[in-house]
């Protein structure tokens, strides 16, 4: 038994995608038709696929933020019906209230409790992300890089049981990206949190995930699963994560011309 | 390896292990400031200066365009005899309080028909046939409904602050990037905070350019309802300056319209700089690098 498999089977499933499909008008054609996964808690899933399969779509339903055409999908056994506080969303775009400073945009996140309390869980979470420096920045003063990481923080701040990632780095250089996903790995492994990204970026998919799954066609379809598994940091010049993203690309028919 | 190892350069590995330094948001110093305000009064100076010589020299005749401190002195005849400080304050009031009920009144509007497509189906196309009225229009009516003392007045400055400020209050709403707004519905804000902590703030800068526009429109038609019939008042002082030929309290008058209404702009968009500090536009080509 593999390490990958052995993890799975000791933790319960916590998220459950079960046979959902989306149209978004009832004479549009269907964006996403009938998909079913799981995902185990504190795993790392990716979702890959052409452009156009519905794999942000999908992400969007996770998050609450659309709801299925049919299907059903569930956190921890409840049925999520719109945005969950137990579910953290990280855009492309930073997407941070441009008239707040960094620590308030954090705020923003955590309603309720008392300041105190709030500047605590505050500091500590940009600490972990590497900008305690920076509460009192505006966001025009920040790089990209670092807008980024403040939406990881902003998203990570509730201490959600499962964070979702729609192409997160894909606006970012290719150096800032490497740094960002080796941050994530290491806030991964620090929390008890699970992931689901979307990427188009094959070999970030391999870098992060636990499992890759294969959206494919219009409307998309799952179409397949590859497991990475892989030991952290994986390097990814190595011969077998060269081969896993050959079978990738394969799979996603990238490499037909 | 055949990179060349840069350890011995401290530069380098200072820049690795120092905290990086947190931009900070200062306050603007002092020195700009008076900078501006002394560039922004050098060429009215050299205006009044040369018009001064120019009357000292007689090429004006001084019945129709009486030297600067021919007008200053009679400014400060009217002040000393406390008429001047009666017709500023009357028409201080008017202009404030029609800017006060037209930005009300705008503000209620274009927040219902920037939030509410239903609301703005049922209501902008009135008000914005409404807006094609010329506003001085309105004189007659006014004056027949409310009568020639404030309330037509106040109405008339009112209804010219209006448009400008509901304009721009229902386009910036309606302009709010819809990707935040989602941000607010991820983090599970209540309807409320997210108008308060999203909209509102969002909106800021648009409603701002409204207010100064509409308040800028408030100056100009406090002058038409003065004109047209007035015991006091700027707009009296002007037209009694025209009755007994004195050309002096006219170009006075004008003036002090030109000063108050700068002041009260100036106050608004020191109002707006303050609110809006977190904007990162382009700012003028003058400004220097940002702190």
């Amino acid at each position: 038994m593999s390490t990958l498999e052995a993890r799975r089977a000791a933790k319960e499933s916590l998220l459950q995608v079960d046979g959902v499909t989306k149209g978004f008008a009832a004479d549009a054609p269907l964006a996403l038709a009938e998909t079913s996964f799981t995902v185990a808690a504190h795993e790392i899933v990716a979702l890959v696929g052409t452009s156009g399969c519905g794999k942000s779509t999908l992400l969007r339903m996770i998050a609450g933020l659309d709801a299925p055409s049919a299907g059903e999908i569930r956190l921890g056994g409840h049925r999520v019906a719109g945005p969950d506080p137990e579910i953290g969303m990280v855009f492309q775009e930073p997407r941070l209230m441009p008239w707040l400073t960094v620590r308030e945009n954090l705020r923003l996140a955590l309603p309720g409790q008392g300041r105190q309390a709030q500047d605590e869980r505050i500091a500590a979470t940009l600490r972990q992300v590497g900008l305690a420096d920076f509460g009192e920045a505006l966001p025009r003063a920040l790089s990209g890089g670092m807008a980024q990481r403040v939406a990881i923080a902003r998203a990570l701040v509730r201490s959600p049981r499962l964070l979702l990632l729609d192409e997160p780095f894909s606006a970012l250089d290719s150096f800032t990206r490497a740094k960002l996903q080796r941050h994530l790995l290491e806030l991964w492994q620090e929390a008890n949190f699970t992931m689901v990204l979307v990427t188009h970026d094959l070999e970030e998919a391999l870098a992060l995930a636990d499992r890759v799954l294969i959206l494919r066609g219009q409307p998309g379809r799952l179409y397949g699963q590859l497991p990475v598994d892989l030991p952290h940091p994986r390097r990814r010049s190595s011969p077998v994560f060269q081969e896993l993203k050959e079978e990738l690309a394969r799979a996603l028919d990238l490499e037909a011309d | 390896m055949s990179l060349i190892a840069l350890e011995e350069r401290a530069d380098l590995a200072g820049a690795q292990a120092a905290p990086v330094q947190a931009p900070r948001i200062a306050a603007p110093a002092l020195a700009p400031a008076l900078r501006g305000a002394v560039l922004a009064l050098l060429v009215p100076a050299i205006l009044v200066a040369a018009w001064q010589g120019a009357s000292a020299l007689g090429w004006f005749a001084p019945n129709l365009l009486p030297s600067p401190s021919a007008i200053f002195a009679e400014l400060a005849d009217l002040w000393r005899s406390g008429d001047l400080e009666t017709h500023l304050l009357v028409t201080f009031w008017r202009v404030l309080s029609g800017f006060f009920f037209g930005a009300l009144a705008a503000t209620v509007l274009g927040a219902l028909t920037g939030a509410s497509s239903l609301a703005r189906s049922l209501l902008d196309p009135t008000l914005q046939a409404l807006k094609a009225v010329p506003s001085l229009a309105w004189v007659p009516l006014f004056i027949l409904w409310f009568g020639i003392f404030e309330a037509s007045k106040v109405t008339l400055i009112a209804v010219g602050v209006f448009f400008p400020i509901y304009l721009n209050l229902m386009t910036g709403i309606q302009g709010v990037d819809r990707k935040l707004v989602e941000v607010g519905r991820v983090l599970n804000l209540s309807p409320f905070a997210v108008v308060r902590r999203i909209l509102v703030p969002a909106t800021l800068p648009s409603y701002f350019v409204g207010l100064r526009a509409g308040l800028a429109l408030g100056w100009m038609f406090v002058i038409a309802a003065e004109l047209m019939g007035a015991s006091e008042g700027l707009g009296f002082l002007m037209v009694d300056g025209q009755m007994t030929g004195r050309p002096a309290i006219i170009l006075g008058s004008l003036l002090l319209f030109a000063v108050a209404g700068k002041a009260s702009d100036a106050l608004l968009a020191a109002l707006g700089n303050r609110l809006l500090a977190w904007q990162d536009g382009f700012g003028g080509m003058a400004k220097g690098a940002r702190p």
